[in-house]
């Protein structure tokens, strides 16, 4: 049956896109072409909702709608390989991020007193702010 | 190859090198992680604990028991701190060795010491850990078997002829740190580490340890389950 090859076909296809190095112009075409014939299909089987039917019988599916939901399964499943390719990817950045992270603190304070730093972070806030806050006092006396 | 002839004179291995810097992974191990660095620090000024997110205080127990402490600024994995720490040191210019070493108490301080020793007198640029070259180390037959088949594995991917894997003490020479650089953040890191020393072509040697399974590591060690990730992690990547 036809509907078995293309289905094969499809899921191989998925199964390449998977294998495969991300990213590029190409990539980024494809998903436009594909969108495009996705929105053509959809008003087309809008239009005329006997063409679908006909195209099921024509690849060995009984019904317009068993069609749809095998052209369901297939598209989520791209979506799920994609959407897991690119966790993946985007785990690796955040490692680097969170490594560059640690190693540059750990190069900006040496020496085993780690926790006492926050404590001491707080004071020196405080003294700035009590140093703003006098001036700004003694302007506003000056004309009373 | 002329270190060869120069890193070869037997020098008296000073008990407190500051070429010799321990990396430590930490992950949630206050209970015993301040022992586990104060035993070093009688033999090792240099130790570094990668804290890996920890939220049971660890890595203030680590710094006040002696440890340099870097901080994951969140959770990565195992492999991604390991990596870390490898960094960290080799970022230090004194640095000429890196001990990986575990948080959780099972390594010896002493067979570190001998792995040095090791790589120092023959020199070698790693030395890998292994428990199953003499009969000290007791694991029960189901973690023995478990082991054993990711021992399998593992030489069967990177091509190497180890008789232990995913054992966390290894001593790494500079050179052949610089060529070690972990994806995998997870478990499967410890697998990666040895395909890429071993395709550095640089010397190597198995040298062998006790494991201290205490009840502690018990609790903590891997799953049976676990083993099935690695598994699938090595075979799909």
């Amino acid at each position: 049956m036809w509907i078995q090859i293309i289905l094969i076909l499809a899921i191989v296809a998925i199964g390449f896109i998977f294998m495969r190095r991300s990213g590029s112009d190409r990539h980024l075409a494809i998903q436009r072409l594909l969108l495009g014939a996705f929105i053509l299909v959809a008003v087309l089987s809008v239009l005329f909702p006997g063409w679908l039917s006909w195209l099921a019988r024509l690849v060995g599916v009984g019904r317009g709608t068993d069609l749809l939901l095998y052209a369901f399964v297939i598209v989520f499943a791209a979506f799920v390989v994609t959407q897991r390719r690119r966790a993946v990817a985007q785990d690796a950045k955040i490692t680097q991020l969170a490594r560059r992270i640690a190693l540059l603190e750990a190069s900006m304070d040496p020496g085993p007193a780690v926790v006492s730093d926050s404590s001491d972070e707080d004071q020196s806030q405080a003294v700035i702010r009590h140093n703003e806050a006098e001036p700004s006092r003694s302007t506003s006396s000056n004309p009373g | 190859m002329e270190a060869v002839t120069s890193s070869a004179v037997p020098e008296p291995s000073p008990r407190s090198d500051d070429e010799t810097w321990v990396v430590i992974p930490l992950y949630n191990e206050a209970d015993v992680i301040g022992d586990v660095i104060r035993g070093l620090r009688e033999s090792f000024r240099n130790v570094v604990c990668v804290d890996d997110g920890s939220t049971d205080g660890s890595a203030s127990v680590a710094s006040e028991a002696g440890a340099l402490v870097v901080r994951h600024p969140i959770n990565l994995g195992q492999g991604a701190a390991l990596q870390t720490g490898i960094e960290y040191a080799l970022s230090q210019p004194t640095c000429r060795y890196i001990v990986t070493f575990d948080a959780d108490g099972q390594h010896r301080v002493e067979d570190a010491l001998a792995m040095v020793d090791h790589a120092r007198e023959d020199d070698l640029a790693i030395v890998f850990g292994s428990r199953f070259l003499d009969d000290r180390t007791r694991p029960g037959w189901m973690k023995r078997v478990m082991l054993k088949t990711v021992v399998v594995v593992t030489n069967l991917t990177t091509g190497t002829r180890l008789t232990d894997a995913h054992n966390g003490l290894r001593v790494i020479r500079r050179d052949a740190a610089e060529k070690v650089h972990l994806r995998q953040d997870r478990m499967a890191h410890a697998t990666e580490i040895v395909l890429q020393l071993n395709r550095t072509g640089l010397p190597w040697a198995e040298h062998p340890v006790e494991l201290l399974y205490t009840d502690y590591s018990k609790a903590k060690g891997q799953s049976m389950l676990n083993s099935v990730n690695i598994l699938v992690d090595l075979l799909v990547n």
